[in-house]
């Protein structure tokens, strides 16, 4: 009866992941044909014509073909990558920078005004990023940072999410040790640093993916700052895409998606645990 | 004494940084949703009266209004079920056959239904418009299923709701999975013991250990459902365009449109009104993830 009930929930599950699995590997084995099984199986699709599909989970014979003229005959789209990789990366430096400690200082100091602080940081977490766009603009309008990388960078490192995320985590950390570092004379420094910072690691790990995954994907920011399209980030490529790349289309998509992918299968355990601790009412 | 400001000079980089960023420019948003369009004369509420009026304004309103209703309540009961079956098949596991081979296809699993929260909107759309095109996988799965010719342009009609709907579970099940993950693993399993001594069944269990152990997750979940909900305007925007059916025009796609005109009072004012209602709501469900209790 026991065996029956979990040979039931697997098959559940499997076929739930098939879901997932499946429109991958479509697109894994779109990235293997070469040019004129494409244009034969996907015109539609690609936006170049009216023709039925003919889906498939195997190239009929896998060809490098697309990637290689991605990767080394379109400057597009390397430039592309690099911006979002200037984009994204300081902005996450910043993020560290300035809501780790934040968040120490919600989940273990106690002082006048910390619920309405917290409650503050939710709200903004909340509001859809049109509404704090609208500030933002004005800003980057006045600072005159306006197309230019900075304009990218500079409102996100502010983002709410990170810190809500952090505190949660930090909230676990055991407030014995933070008191026995204390009384063996350790400074606030030396308490967020060497307790904080390492027991508190996997809602830093996940906060930083989750905005990572957030602006490697942007594009109301971009779309919307940035009038010069030599400074789009690649999330941009292919919305863009020129018809005679077409062919090139899924293996940009695939390029796209590898960092984030890869990321994520590294530190899923960090993931896993970060996003949990942001689910745990203490 | 030095004590008391140490919590501060940890929060002054990120306070300051959104005090500069989003505090004094929204008092300017504030300011400037009262003002005509050069910034120089108060109109009073003319621009909220003007937003309200509009008939883009109400159609996106009530869109996402909707959309919020339809699309939250299923994923929180997509997800919720996802991480009861998890948790179910790999406790039985463990009963059946010790700790050992538990986790393991489990884990596959889970890693598979978060995969997709990882991969950028831009990157699946092709997939999608492969499946949801006039000529594409589902019309042709229809066509063979019914015997007569589907040609339903799927993310064009008033089917896009559906679709989009569909995108926001495929992308976000994981993550909330493992919210309510968490939330299953903090209830004692010394209680269910108990519970299947006395006799309960599995909805008894459900009802009166398993719900109640959850109440907490519930609004947290909710909440970080919210916040991933508006992402949605990317798949929204990347499979439907920037004038997509009349049945998903959310207020995204009026912000970018308002964007373009640079119409900065209708702008300020419903930024203004949507913040306000935020904090509202707030208020109303009491800061929740906050502690309460004094220590």
């Amino acid at each position: 009866m026991m065996r029956k009930r979990r040979t039931a929930i697997t098959i559940t599950l499997f076929a739930a992941c098939l879901l997932v699995w499946l429109p991958l590997l479509v697109m894994a084995a779109a990235v293997l044909m070469p040019e004129d099984e494409l244009y034969w199986r996907y015109l539609s699709p690609l936006g170049l014509g009216q023709d039925r599909v003919r889906a498939a989970l195997l190239p009929s014979y896998p060809s490098l073909d697309s990637l290689l003229e991605l990767l080394v005959r379109s400057p597009g789209f390397f430039k592309m990558f690099w911006n979002s990789c200037i984009q994204v990366f300081p902005m996450l430096l910043g993020q560290l920078a300035a809501a780790a400690p934040a968040a120490w200082a919600l989940a273990k100091f106690q002082f006048p005004g910390k619920r309405q602080l917290f409650g503050a940081y939710v709200v903004l977490m909340v509001l859809p990023f049109q509404v704090t766009q609208v500030s933002d603009y004005l800003v980057l309008d006045r600072l005159g940072i306006l197309d230019s990388h900075l304009a990218l960078i500079m409102p996100g490192i502010w983002s709410a999410l990170p810190v809500y995320i952090m505190t949660k985590s930090f909230e676990t950390v055991p407030e014995a040790l933070v008191e026995a570092a204390y009384l063996d004379g350790a400074g606030e420094l030396y308490a967020f640093f060497h307790i904080g910072v390492p027991l508190g690691y996997p809602g830093i790990a996940t906060a930083l993916m989750l905005s990572f995954v957030d602006r490697w994907n942007a594009l109301e920011q971009p779309v919307t700052y940035l009038k010069d399209r030599t400074l789009w980030p690649v999330s941009l490529y292919l919305p863009d895409i020129a018809r005679d790349k077409a062919s090139v289309a899924f293996a940009a998509a695939l390029i796209t998606c590898l960092l984030p992918v890869l990321t994520y299968l590294n530190c899923q355990e960090e993931l896993e645990q970060g996003v949990a601790a942001s689910g745990v009412k203490q | 004494m030095r004590r008391k400001i140490v919590p501060w000079l940890f929060l002054a980089p990120s306070l300051g940084g959104v005090i500069l960023f989003t505090g004094l420019p929204f008092l300017d948003v504030v300011k400037r949703s009262f003002q005509d369009a050069m910034g120089t004369r108060f109109v009073g509420m003319d621009n909220y009266r003007a937003v309200l009026a509009n008939s883009a304004f109400r159609l996106a309103a009530g869109n996402t209004v909707r959309f919020l209703a339809v699309c939250i309540p299923l994923l929180m009961t997509v997800s919720f079920t996802a991480a009861l079956l998890i948790s179910a098949g790999s406790n039985i596991g463990r009963e059946s056959k010790g700790a050992a081979d538990t986790g393991d296809r489990y884990s596959v699993f889970r890693t598979t239904l978060v995969l997709p929260m990882t991969i950028p909107a831009a990157s699946m759309v092709l997939v999608w418009k492969i499946l949801l095109c006039p000529d594409g996988v589902l019309n042709q799965f229809l066509s063979g299923a019914s015997g007569r010719t589907w040609q339903v342009d799927w993310a064009f009609s008033r089917w896009a709701f559906p679709v989009l709907t569909a995108t926001y579970l495929w992308k976000n099940t994981g993550y909330d999975m493992i919210l309510w993950l968490a939330g299953l693993q903090g209830i004692s399993g010394e209680l269910y013991e108990a519970a299947k001594m006395d006799g309960a069944g599995v909805f008894a269990r459900m009802w009166y250990i398993t719900l109640p152990g959850l109440k907490g997750t519930f609004g947290l979940v909710g909440i970080l459902s919210v916040v991933n909900s508006f992402r949605v305007y990317r798949e929204a925007y990347l499979l439907a365009g920037s004038y997509p059916d009349a049945s998903i025009y959310l207020i995204p796609h009026l912000f970018a449109h308002w964007f373009l005109d640079l119409d900065i009072q209708k702008m300020t004012a419903a930024a203004a009104m949507m913040t306000a209602i935020a904090l509202i709501l707030a208020v109303i469900m009491g800061m929740p993830g906050m502690k309460r209790r004094k220590r």
